[in-house]
């Protein structure tokens, strides 16, 4: 009885230890994002955002104050108002015992915004959101229309044609960068939409993908639809594709995650600022302001963000479609 | 009925998208590749025949030694460490009903989050001053690592706190290189995690039920069941893993430097140095030289560990 407590306890500790080390980095990149910059630079570490609040004491009242200069006998200072809108400026002299100091729990939530606005962060956005999309449809459309005939017709050559679009799979990407840059340059895709998007509107796992699906829809659902005068683009768009709705769902992942992520092609293929995507411009940023820790772990947060929502709506469905794609490779 | 011909092209038109795309983009290139690196080439074309000269170079090359000797590193370390403590986590998971969706959302948020934005935020986490690592260290008395700093090796700087000095050639990755380690684990433990769990999950339960009754202890079980059951399981978690391993980039990219690959190039992976050559220099020929020989690499491991894999399996 006590070992089986204490087995179920040392499980339990060994699996949150992990989950804790798991989840940690990203808990201390949001608590950094919200923290000023003074309170990170004075080495502040936890990750309680912490800030520096000045009083001004003056006839018994407090007020909210910010010193603006300081020299050895002044200090300059903003009082402000009640509402925080207005201020006046006073000074008063050093040392003075009618200011006083408190380090209070504040969430810097301007942070965000100052990040957002410093570099166009908004184009990047919207930049990768078009790219993404444009892939997905592509992607959707190829791949089926391509798992199709793989699945379901006889034509000359069709295991040989499947059999090199398996065989490249297990070529990496950095193997085919530098020729695929030569190769763009020479059609002048280079900082173009194009470099982006087209090359990847074919992805030869989806396909493979497709096709393990379609190959187990029975083949009496087809004779009827042929008896029934379904031409062959019918019976993909009406019957087989509604039926593969999961698997389309998990391509789709697949397909999202990727363009949402993808790094080295971008950086290599564009440089202009109008089409650069998100991933791209984080880095750019992280070398510019890499002194800013603050909107650095902001930026990294709302680059995070899309997916990670997504990912918390529909992770029994994402996790299940990395574990069935893993397993049937 | 239509003629025979037409119903013969039909085939043809439903792959001509994706053929179109994947000859264009992946298969040219792939080829291109492999014609660059005995090429003289240039942004402008083809210069001249050179034979082999690109791989005499890259024998002599030590930038390139070096790249390769840290992608080993990498890959000694990162591929077991994962394997193990993913198999580990995956039994544990297995045990456990309560919150097990709750470690397992967790567990994957790494594997669909970006490399670059991880990075940043590792890269402070490492921070010698102000990062999260060495605060953590101080409570159990370690002070002062300069981690992405560091250019001394992880066996240099364990026996030296013991007092031992050893040749530098035999110091292993450097502490900067640790760093990186450390985060590629972190990114591929959950997906194996989960790819494990999927594993357990198919072996039958009798076999436990009749190993309870022979009175095996859980120990015992893991090994004489679940190991040679999960063999499947754990052959792609190797491949998988490693191949993976040896194209990090975005982490070294990210995280180290300036200058990438610093310091003192003991985080030079081989697929930096590829873009280092090939994009930044425009040294097409070269680098594509330098891609092949990974590529050789992937491919033979892929053939040994697919070998293994049939000849191990239960």
């Amino acid at each position: 009885m006590f070992k089986r407590i204490l087995g179920k306890a040392i499980t339990y500790f060994l699996l949150i230890l992990c989950g804790l080390v798991m989840v940690v980095p990203f808990l201390w990149m949001v608590s950094t994002a919200m923290k000023s910059q003074t309170d990170i630079n004075s080495g502040s570490v936890g990750f309680i955002p912490y800030s520096n609040v000045t009083y001004y004491h003056n006839e018994g009242k407090r007020e909210k104050a910010k010193i603006v200069t300081q020299d050895k006998e002044f200090s300059v200072i903003n009082i402000y108002s009640e509402d925080g809108k207005t201020f006046k400026r006073s000074y008063v002299k050093v040392p003075n015992s009618s200011l006083t100091f408190e380090r209070k729990i504040r969430f810097n939530f301007n942070n965000f915004s100052e990040a957002f606005s410093k570099v166009p962060f908004g184009r990047y956005f919207i930049n990768t959101i078009f790219v993404s999309l444009c892939v997905l449809l592509g992607v959707l459309i190829s791949s089926s229309l391509a798992a199709y005939a793989f699945a379901r017709m006889r034509f000359k050559g069709r295991d040989f044609i499947f059999y090199l679009f398996i065989s490249m799979m297990i070529v990496p990407q950095p193997i085919y960068l530098i020729p695929s840059y030569y190769l763009l340059t020479k059609i002048g895709w280079i900082n173009t939409y194009w470099a982006l998007i087209v090359p990847w509107v074919a992805n030869i796992f989806s396909i493979f993908l497709l096709r393990q699906q379609f190959k187990t829809i029975p083949k009496d659902l087809f004779d009827a639809a042929v008896i029934d005068g379904c031409s062959r683009f019918g019976i993909l768009w009406k019957i087989i594709l509604p039926i593969s709705k999961p698997i389309l769902a998990t391509t789709a992942i697949f397909s999202i995650i990727g363009s949402w992520n993808s790094f080295m092609w971008p950086l290599v293929m564009t440089s202009s600022e109008n089409i650069r995507v998100l991933q791209v411009g984080l880095s750019y940023f992280a070398q510019e302001s890499s002194s800013h820790t603050a909107l650095l772990m902001s930026a990294s947060t709302f680059s995070i963000a899309p997916l990670l929502i997504l990912f918390l709506f529909a992770q029994r469905q994402i996790i299940s479609s990395f574990v069935t794609s893993g397993l049937k490779e | 009925m239509k003629p025979k011909k037409d119903l013969n092209l039909f085939p043809y038109l439903y792959i001509l998208p994706a053929a179109i795309i994947i000859i264009a983009f992946r298969l040219i290139p792939i080829i291109l590749s492999f014609i660059l690196s005995f090429f003289k080439w240039t942004i402008k074309g083809p210069e001249k025949f050179i034979g082999l000269i690109n791989y005499s170079q890259l024998l002599r090359d030590p930038g390139f030694w070096q790249s390769l000797t840290n992608t080993f590193y990498l890959v000694i370390f990162v591929v077991p460490i994962t394997l193990i403590l993913s198999l580990l986590f995956a039994n544990l998971l297995n045990r456990t009903t309560k919150l097990s969706g709750l470690f397992r959302t967790s567990y994957f948020i790494p594997t669909v989050t970006s490399l670059v934005a991880i990075s940043i935020v590792w890269k402070l986490i490492f921070s010698p001053q102000n990062g999260l690592m060495n605060h953590i260290l101080g409570f159990f008395g370690i002070h002062g690592l300069g981690w992405l700093s560091e250019s001394r090796g992880i066996f240099t700087l364990l026996l030296g706190a013991m007092g031992l000095k050893i040749p530098a050639f035999l110091g292993g990755p450097s502490l900067a290189l640790c760093a990186i380690i450390i985060v590629c684990i972190w990114r591929s433990l959950g997906y194996n995690t989960i790819i494990y769990l999927a594993g357990l999950q198919n072996i039958p339960e009798v076999y436990y039920e009749a190993a309870e009754i022979d009175g095996a202890s859980k120990i015992k079980q893991f090994f004489k069941i679940t190991i040679p059951l999960i063999s499947p399981t754990t052959f792609y978690v190797l491949i998988m893993t490693t191949i993976v391993t040896f194209q990090v980039f975005a982490q070294v990219y990210m995280m180290t430097g300036p200058p990438v690959g610093g310091p003192l190039g003991t985080t030079k992976v081989i697929v930096y140095y590829i873009f280092e050559k090939g994009i930044d220099a425009q040294e097409f020929s070269y680098a594509s030289a330098i891609a092949l020989v990974l590529f050789i690499i992937i491919f033979a491991l892929t053939m040994l560990q697919k070998r293994l894999e049939k000849k191990v399996q239960y």
